[in-house]
C-alpha cells in the first residue's frame, strides 16, 4: 500500500524468554511504553467518538503515532525553565502528551471546548495542546511554524548553558513550507549551532496529497545533510527502535549542544482528521504489532492487554461523561487575556 | 541632542543594563554595521541573523516563550509581510491559550517613506499591524520618545511592534534624554562607531537614567482651538510643521503626537475633539482599511452631534507602491502641502 510505511523493524529479533537480560529494553521499560500506548489510543478513539457523537465540532489526533510519540515523552525533560525540554508540539502528539503525564480528562475537554478545559478555555480544537508548565509551546494550527519558534527556545537554551534541548514535531508535507528551511538553517549556524532535536513524522500523507508525488528527497531527514547536521531515520511504527534511537541522538544533542534531524516512519489510522471521515485505515498498527512481540517474549498476555485496554476505555468514557456537565466558555469571556493580566483590549473601553 | 538612532541604541543599552534585556536580534544589526540605520550599534547582546524573517520572529516568538526579553529587528517594515501569520500568532498566543503563555517580545521595523525608498524601502505597516489584535503597536516621532516607548516596549509583557519612521532616525531631538550629554558632539564621539575599522571599538555609554512614555498614552504637540490633528511617526513632524505656519497666520490648531497606535489614546482625542469640533487624522499608510479610518469612524459614533466639520483621513493614495522619482513619492504619502490645503478646508467648512 502507497502510504504504508515499510521499514524493517531492527529491533524485531529480541529473544523468546521471559525476563532476559538479551531484551532490547527492560521489561519495566516495555510494559510502561506498551500502557502509555494502549491510554494513547483509548483516548484518541474517545475523542473519535466523541466527534461522531455530535459533541465535539472537528478531531484531529494521533492515533499511529503512539510508538514514537509515546517514547518521545517519556524521554522529554518535563519541566518549566531553560533546564528542561521545550516541546513544540503539533495535532497529533496526544501519545507524547499522554507520556508526559497529561491527564486524559484535559484532552476531552479540549475537544469539547469547555470552559474547564486547561490548554485554551473552549477556544481551540482538538489537541491544540498548552502547558507552559511543562515547557510545552502552544500547538496551533498554521502548518510548520513550530520549526520557527522552537529556533528561539533553543537559542535561550544555548545561550543559558543548561542540559534543556528543544525538541519540535510536525509532518512530513509540512517540510516544504520554509520554516522548515529556516529550522535546518538557524539550527546549524557554524559556531552557533542550537540544542535541537527536529523531527519528521512522515505518514506519507498532507492530507489527500502523497508524499511521493510531491517530493524528490528519499527522506525529509536528507535535507539536514547540506547543513551538517546528524540525520536519522526510524521505523515510527517500532516503539523499541523509537525509544532507544531518540535516546541515544537526545543524549548526542544535550551532550554536542547541536541539532540533529529524524525522520520517523509511521502510519495514520483514522486519515487525516474528521473532515475525512476519521475512519480506520488498513495500515500497520504499531501497539498490535508491539502486542505481538510482547506477547511472543512472554512479558505479557492476549488477557492483560485486552484488560488493560478496557481499563483505560472506561476511564475516557468517564471522563467524557463528567466533562459534558462542565461548564461552557462564557460569551463575555472573549474579551479576557487579550492582553496580559487581563489589561482591557477593547477599544470601546479605551 | 540624540537622533532617534542613538536614542534607541540608548534605550536598547539601558534595557541590557537594568531592564534583563537579552538579545537584540536581525539582519546585519550586529557587529560591524549596528543596523542598517545604525539603530543597535555597540549593544553588547546584538547578533547578526540568517536572511530570513520568518525565522527572526519565530526565533523571537521562542525566545520569549522562554521568558526571556528580546528585540528582534526586520531590517524594513517593507520585509515584514511574509512573517505576517507568525505576528498573528504571536497576538493570538496569550488569548488562545486562555491566558497561559505569554510572549513578552519587541519587534522593531523602520516604517515609512520619506527616505526616497522606492516601492520596497517606503511602505507603512502601521494599518496592517492594527489589525493584529493582542499587539501593542508604538510609533515615536521624537528621539526622547523612542527612548521612552522602547524602554515600556522591552518591559511590557505582551508584544510590542515598534515601528520607528525611517525618515526621522537621522532627526535630532528639541529635549535631552536624561543622562545625555548636552553637546552632540561629545555623544557622538562616545556612542558612534568610527568609519573603517572597528573591530576594536566600543562605545562609552552615557550614565543613563530610567525614562518611560507609557504604552496607549498620547502627547499635545501643538495647543489650539480650532482643529485638531491626530497623527503619529513621521507625518506628525509635517502636522507641526502645518500648525506652526497657520499660527503665524493666527489660527491656533491643536496636534496630538498618538505615540501608539493601539491601544490608542481616544480620551486625549476626544477632549481635544470636543474642544475644536474638527478633526484630522493623518497617516502615511495607504487610505483604504486605513487605521485613521477607525478613529474617525468611532469620531462619529461618538462625537457627531459636536462636530462642525465633516471628519477628515489624510493617508498615502490607494495605489500599489511608492515610486522613486520625488514627484511620485510626494503624490502619494502627505507633504505639507496637501496637509495644510486639507486643513484649510477643514477650517473653512460650515455645517
Ligand atoms: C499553513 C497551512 N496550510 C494549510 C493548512 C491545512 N492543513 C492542515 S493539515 C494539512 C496537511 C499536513 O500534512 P503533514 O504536514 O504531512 O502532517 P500530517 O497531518 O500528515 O501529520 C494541511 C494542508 C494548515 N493548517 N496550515
Amino acid at each position: 500500500m502507497e502510504s504504508m510505511p515499510n521499514i524493517e523493524s531492527k529491533t524485531k529479533t529480541a529473544p523468546k524468554q521471559k525476563g532476559s537480560k538479551d531484551l532490547p529494553l527492560p521489561k519495566e521499560k516495555l510494559l510502561q511504553i506498551h500502557n502509555l500506548m494502549v491510554k494513547a489510543r483509548s483516548l484518541e478513539e474517545r475523542l473519535i467518538k466523541i466527534y461522531k457523537a455530535g459533541d465535539a465540532f472537528f478531531w484531529i489526533g494521533g492515533p499511529g503515532e503512539e510508538a514514537f510519540g509515546v517514547t518521545l515523552g517519556m524521554l522529554a525533560d518535563k519541566g518549566k525553565g531553560h533546564d528542561h525540554d521545550w516541546m513544540h508540539l503539533h495535532y497529533r502528539c496526544t501519545p507524547t502528551l499522554i507520556a508526559m503525564g497529561m491527564p486524559m480528562g484535559d484532552s476531552i475537554r479540549l475537544i469539547m471546548n469547555k470552559a474547564t478545559d486547561v490548554s485554551t478555555g473552549g477556544r481551540n480544537f482538538a489537541n491544540h495542546y498548552s502547558y507552559p508548565e511543562w515547557n510545552v509551546a502552544p500547538v496551533t494550527s498554521p502548518i510548520e511554524v513550530q520549526y520557527s519558534t522552537a529556533i528561539g527556545t533553543a537559542w535561550a537554551q544555548r545561550r543559558a548553558g543548561g542540559k534543556g534541548i528543544s525538541v519540535v514535531t510536525g509532518g512530513d508535507a509540512g517540510t516544504a513550507e520554509g520554516d522548515f528551511a529556516s529550522c535546518l538553517i538557524w539550527a546549524s549556524r557554524p559556531g552557533n549551532e542550537l540544542p535541537l532535536l527536529i523531527t519528521v513524522q512522515n505518514n506519507k500523507w498532507g492530507i489527500s496529497t502523497n508524499y511521493d508525488s510531491q517530493h524528490g528527497e528519499k527522506h525529509t531527514s536528507d535535507r539536514g545533510k547540506a547543513f551538517n547536521i546528524r540525520t536519522e531515520v526510524i521505523n515510527g511504527n517500532d516503539p523499541i527502535e523509537s525509544y532507544l534511537k531518540l535516546k541515544e541522538v537526545m543524549e548526542y544533542i544535550r551532550q554536542e549542544k547541536k541539532p540533529v534531524v529524524l525522520e520517523a516512519q509511521l502510519s495514520r489510522l483514522y486519515g487525516h482528521s474528521s473532515a475525512d471521515g476519521a475512519n480506520r485505515r488498513d495500515e500497520p498498527c504499531c501497539i498490535e504489532l508491539f502486542e505481538k512481540r510482547l506477547i511472543e517474549w512472554g512479558l505479557i498476555t492476549r488477557k492483560e492487554c485486552d484488560d488493560i485496554k478496557k481499563a483505560y476505555d472506561a476511564e475516557a468514557r468517564a471522563e467524557m461523561e463528567a466533562a459534558r456537565n462542565e461548564p461552557d466558555p462564557e460569551a463575555d469571556s472573549i474579551w479576557d487575556n487579550v492582553y496580559v493580566d487581563n489589561e482591557n483590549g477593547d477599544w470601546r473601553k479605551f | 541632542m540624540a537622533n532617534m538612532a542613538q536614542a534607541i541604541r540608548m534605550a536598547l543599552h539601558f534595557a541590557e543594563e537594568n531592564l534583563e534585556l537579552k538579545d537584540v536580534f536581525g539582519e546585519d544589526v550586529g557587529a560591524p554595521l549596528g543596523g542598517v540605520f545604525t539603530a543597535t550599534q555597540g549593544i553588547k547582546s546584538a547578533w547578526n541573523t540568517p536572511l530570513d524573517e520568518r525565522g527572526i520572529i519565530g526565533c523571537a516568538m521562542g525566545v520569549a516563550m522562554a521568558g526571556d526579553r528580546c528585540v528582534a529587528e526586520i531590517q524594513f517594515a517593507d520585509y515584514i509581510f511574509n512573517t505576517i501569520d507568525l505576528l498573528k500568532m504571536a497576538g493570538n498566543t496569550l488569548w488562545a491559550t486562555n491566558g497561559k503563555q505569554e510572549l513578552p517580545m519587541v519587534v522593531m521595523t523602520p516604517n515609512g517613506a520619506g527616505i526616497r525608498g522606492s516601492l520596497y524601502h517606503s511602505h507603512s505597516f502601521d494599518a496592517h499591524a492594527s489589525r493584529m489584535p493582542g499587539w501593542k503597536i508604538v510609533v515615536p516621532s521624537t528621539p526622547l520618545d523612542a527612548y521612552g516607548l522602547m524602554l515600556s516596549a522591552i518591559e511590557d509583557p505582551n508584544p510590542v511592534m515598534y515601528l520607528n519612521p525611517k525618515a526621522l532616525m537621522r532627526v535630532r531631538g528639541e529635549e535631552l534624554i536624561p543622562g545625555e550629554p548636552a553637546d552632540e558632539k561629545e555623544l557622538k564621539s562616545m556612542i558612534d562607531a568610527p568609519i573603517g575599522d572597528r573591530s576594536k571599538w566600543k562605545p562609552k555609554w552615557p550614565k543613563l537614567e530610567d525614562y518611560r512614555v507609557p504604552i496607549g498614552k498620547g502627547k499635545v504637540t501643538r495647543e489650539g482651538t480650532r482643529a485638531t490633528m491626530v497623527s503619529y511617526g513621521r507625518t506628525l513632524i509635517v502636522c507641526n510643521q502645518v500648525a506652526d505656519k497657520l499660527k503665524a497666520e493666527g489660527i491656533d490648531v491643536e496636534v496630538i503626537d498618538l505615540r501608539s497606535v493601539y491601544p490608542y489614546d481616544w480620551q486625549l482625542i476626544k477632549s481635544s475633539i470636543r474642544k475644536t469640533g474638527r478633526v484630522m487624522f493623518v497617516n502615511e499608510d495607504t487610505e483604504v482599511t486605513n487605521f485613521a479610518e477607525h478613529l474617525a469612524y468611532r469620531t462619529t459614533q461618538e462625537l457627531f452631534y459636536e462636530l462642525m466639520a465633516r471628519p477628515r483621513v489624510v493617508a498615502a493614495k490607494n495605489v500599489p507602491g511608492i515610486g522613486l522619482h520625488p514627484n511620485l513619492e510626494d503624490n502619494t504619502v502627505p507633504q505639507p502641502p496637501r496637509v495644510e490645503a486639507e486643513l484649510r478646508e477643514l477650517l473653512a467648512e460650515t455645517p
